[in-house]
């Protein structure tokens, strides 16, 4: 206990009381102690590395890239990696493949956050709405989601993509336009089973609104399933955003992005295999990342795998 | 009586489900409770008592007749002001508090709902009031014991300063020397304070220690009404009351007698 102690508590003790003193240590603790199940998961700190590095390379990338991204050099097209100070090789316009790579962690990178906050959320907010109200909320607002999980998802974005015309900002609302159904669904899942509990029975007796009950009450309860749902769906988010890239419906030339990079590439794999590879390898490392991570924030998250 | 009685049920019927699924689960109940009273309602399980609380405080609809609070008939949502005046205690500790919220947020949410003022100074009042250390303010609930976390639950439920407080078994998810210190602080806070009580429980044993009156119910109807004295003197009308005063003297060894 830290009132034993005469001298201030070292920040480890001030971590590890039973008994904290403030809302801001309550936290804290409650923080650190999601960090340390976290971190002593391996393959966990595997994945958070891997978007560490991608975050990294994505804020710094003029610094880390060794060539202009666009710059093309028609005499020096198509080399190996190796070859002349180009880590990575060059494509089939004589561009550095390495500082492509690197600058087309931005767009992946802007994809995935752009997703991350606007997807999940409208998502949460469905979900938990139609569960808490009941009725004709409910079942108004579940057909619209039924309706946009019954398209595939990819061809969804595709006919929105091609509607709206190619660009990062459109694929990006296509592919939130088709990811929210999923969050939903399982917000409002969760709902269904803390609805009729009694703290919120006793929320609702202390007069709590409906706003309150759901933004209070509701959603932090929703809020662990949903998290663990998006870093689980990041990986197929990049997948999509590089497919639409890929079909030509994404970033646009000669903007660096991954999916297009391959898309490009494909053209002389059997000749030239690192062109189309490359890219290859960093949309695979990266979804792999998000997986891991999102596996182990699963175990953490889980209200019902919370240490008692 | 100049006063109206604090609690009035008339003719109470409260009804679950349609068609094949229909349910009486309250059947014409009436009972009224004066000002500062104790009152219990005892009856086996899916006796309809728990019910009528939760008919009274508008979380199971009424079907028929009129629950008045101070003369005052309940009707549609229930207001604000009814909710600073009318508060309940869970059965399950476990599950009436949120499991994400910190006793702290527990404590301060109604009284931000409300409107109050001195929230920090309310909050250790209310800890202290049901002999909680202060310490265990920025706790999460699943970090305090089953009686903890009643004493918490009850706290929530006293820090609007209601007139009544409603009490669906509020002991008997406790194992035995809990459940004793939570009716002791039960007993203590409605003398300090001059609640109106309204105990939900199937043990007879419990009613009779905490009640003035009380009412047996069985099958969502009232069997009948008693006072302390007459369970005492084992003064009762009913087969079915006497079968659950027995029931709640425990098991005795056959032939033992």
């Amino acid at each position: 206990m830290s009132q034993a102690h005469t001298t201030p508590p070292t920040l480890r003790e001030w971590l590890s009381t039973d008994t904290p003193r403030s809302r801001f240590q309550a936290r804290s603790i409650a923080i650190w102690n999601a960090w340390r199940t976290l971190s002593s998961n391996g393959l966990a700190m595997l994945g958070l590395a891997i978007i560490v590095v991608l975050v990294l390379m994505a804020l710094f990338a003029p610094w880390i890239a060794t060539h202009e991204p666009n710059a093309q050099n028609l005499t020096g097209r198509l080399n190996p990696p190796g070859w002349e100070g180009h880590l990575l090789g060059t494509d089939e316009l004589g561009r550095d493949i390495f500082s492509r790579i690197v600058f087309g962690a931005r767009v992946t990178l802007y994809i995935v956050a752009l997703v991350a906050v606007t997807a999940p959320v409208f998502g949460l907010i469905v979900g938990t709405v139609a569960g808490t109200m009941g009725g004709w909320t409910d079942r108004v607002l579940m057909r619209m989601t039924d309706i946009f999980l019954a398209f595939p998802r990819l061809i969804l974005a595709l006919a929105f993509v091609a509607a709206l015309g190619p660009g990062i900002f459109n694929a990006v609302l296509a592919i939130a336009l088709t990811a929210w159904p999923a969050y939903a669904r399982v917000a409002r899942a969760e709902t269904l089973t803390v609805r009729r509990s009694d703290y919120i029975a006793a929320a609702r007796l202390q007069g709590a609104s409906t706003f309150r009950i759901i933004t209070g009450h509701v959603m932090p309860m929703c809020l662990s399933s949903v998290i663990v749902r998006v870093t689980l769906d990041m990986a197929g988010i990049i997948l999509t955003a590089a497919g639409l890239g890929f079909l030509g419906l994404g970033a646009q030339p000669p903007q660096a992005e991954w999916g297009a990079m391959i898309s490009t590439g494909r053209q002389y794999l059997l000749s030239h295999w690192w062109v189309a590879t490359i890219p290859g390898i960093a949309i695979l490392t990266v979804s792999l990342g998000f997986n891991l991570l999102g596996d182990a924030l699963r175990d953490v998250l889980d209200p019902r795998a919370a240490t008692k | 009586m100049s006063q109206p009685p604090r609690i009035e049920v008339e003719n109470l019927t409260v009804t679950f489900g349609e068609g094949r699924r229909h349910v009486v689960a309250v059947d014409r109940v009436s009972f009224r409770v004066e000002p500062g009273e104790s009152y219990g309602l005892v009856g086996e399980s899916g006796s309809g008592k728990s019910t009528v609380l939760r008919a009274i405080c508008g979380l199971a609809p009424i079907e028929g007749g009129r629950v008045l609070i101070d003369g005052q008939n309940l009707t549609g949502a229930r207001s604000r002001a009814f909710t600073r005046q009318v508060q309940m205690v869970f059965q399950d500790p476990y599950g009436s508090l949120h499991p994400r919220h910190t006793i702290d947020r527990i404590l301060s949410e109604p009284l931000s709902i409300h409107g109050f003022q001195g929230r920090d100074q309310r909050i250790t009042q209310a800890l202290e009031d049901v002999g909680l250390d202060p310490a265990f303010r920025f706790r999460l609930p699943h970090q305090l014991s089953g009686g903890q976390r009643q004493r918490i639950a009850i706290a929530r439920a006293l820090i609007l300063e209601p007139t009544v407080l409603l009490l669906d078994e509020p002991t008997s998810a406790l194992d035995a020397s809990i459940q004793a210190e939570i009716l002791n602080l039960l007993t203590r806070l409605r003398r300090e304070k001059q609640l109106t009580y309204l105990f939900v429980s199937h043990d007879l044993a419990v009613i009779d220690h905490m009640c003035d009156r009380l009412l047996v119910m069985r099958g969502g109807k009232a069997v009948e009404e008693m006072t302390d004295g007459a369970l005492a003197s084992r003064d009762v009308d009913s087969d079915y009351t006497r079968a659950l005063m027995k029931a709640s003297e425990g098991f005795v060894r056959p032939g033992a007698a």
